[in-house]
């Protein structure tokens, strides 16, 4: 077991490659695809790059955080609570639309993340050419394309991992706008907000889950002591990968 | 003419298209599951089969197909797209 320095979360929805891609970087061998057994709660390993220890956990497949599934709660806790340093967000080159929904979400939560657009081999064989250049510049994070499989553009993400802990990188996620009514009111609740959580959460994340009236965020909250230490962690003994 | 068109998702057959006006479901956490699963407005849905059972259908909608049960696309309104 290495004493990893930063933990990486990877996020997506269903079926994007987020198995395969735990596997390249791991080593590891776990049973991926659409049958009962997939993903349930979340695996975990470890790999080096570049001489830094990094620990990743792959988290189930969401196609949202909020519809309060317990899949899409063991994703929004994990990036809530254990605050990774960086979340890969898995997506289907071949259904972008549908999996930026997520990717807003999650950017809602945290600037530090990387888009890893997926399956662009299939997407190739489709006809779907991806802008990724264009797409990094809209989302203000960086966007890597590859294919898990073929164990394509896996290097180029590891070196945006590596540029993302050595400070290289400076994102800037856009911010997804709202009503002005909503926007006056999140400008209200911010401050008290603020008051109350600190930086230990994403202050206008949780300004705009109370103005949903996201229960299921509430009792989180409140179940969880003010900073976990690891041994306390609710997901250090469940789901971990043993090596076959 | 509005009024005509104005169709339930749910009355839709296999292999018609259809565009989505509202999603008028009075849940709001299934409001939310059926817009994140992508039944927005404005979004374009196929339907593909019907159970057995004739409940769910499956609906390609966003690149990906889903199912949806009765209680869900009842509430799913809008037009149907094409020849009429
Ligand atoms: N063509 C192609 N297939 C891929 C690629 N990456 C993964 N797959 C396949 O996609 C399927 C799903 O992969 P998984 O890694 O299980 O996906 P997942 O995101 O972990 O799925 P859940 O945990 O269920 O959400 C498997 O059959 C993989 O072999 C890729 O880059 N190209
Ligand atoms: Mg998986």
């Amino acid at each position: 077991m290495i004493n990893a320095t930063y933990t990486i979360a990877l996020m997506g929805n269903p079926n994007t490659g987020k198995s395969t891609l735990f596997n390249v970087l791991t080593g590891l061998r776990q049973h991926t695809g659409n049958w009962p057994g997939k993903t349930v709660t979340h695996a975990e390993g470890e790999f080096v790059y570049r001489g830094i220890a990094y620990r990743i956990v792959d988290l189930p497949g969401t196609y949202s955080l909020y519809s309060n599934s317990a899949d899409e709660e063991v994703a929004r806790d994990f990036l809530l609570f254990e605050r990774p340093n960086i979340t890969i967000v898995v997506v289907d080159a071949t259904a972008l639309e549908r999996n930026l929904n997520l990717v807003l979400q999650v950017l809602e939560m945290t600037d530090r993340v990387i888009v890893a657009i997926n399956l662009i081999d299939e997407a190739k064989k489709k006809g779907i050419r991806i802008n990724t250049k264009k797409l990094a510049t809209k989302l203000g994070v960086p966007v890597v394309p590859m294919s898990a499989r073929n164990k394509e553009g896996i290097d180029e993400l590891l070196k945006t991992v590596d540029a993302f802990v050595h400070g290289q990188l400076h994102p800037t996620p856009i911010a997804v706008p709202y009503s002005v009514e909503i926007e006056q009111s999140i400008a209200k609740l911010l401050p008290l907000v603020k008051e109350i959580v600190g930086d230990d959460y994403p202050a206008r994340w949780v300004a705009l889950r109370l103005l949903d009236g996201d229960t299921s965020l509430l009792s989180a909250l409140n179940q969880q002591p003010p900073r976990l230490t690891k041994e306390e962690a609710p997901y250090a003994c469940c789901g971990s990968v043993k090596s076959v | 003419m509005a009024k005509r068109n104005n169709r339930c998702l749910s009355e839709m057959k296999p292999g018609e298209r259809f565009r989505i006006e509202k999603v008028a479901i009075p849940d709001a956490v299934l409001r939310r599951r059926l817009l994140d699963l992508g039944f927005v407005p404005g979004g374009e849905v196929e339907v593909g089969q019907r159970s057995p059972l004739g409940d769910p259908t499956a609906y390609y909608v966003c690149g990906t197909t889903i199912a949806l049960r009765k209680e869900e696309s009842n509430y799913i309104y809008g037009e149907k797209i094409g020849h009429d």
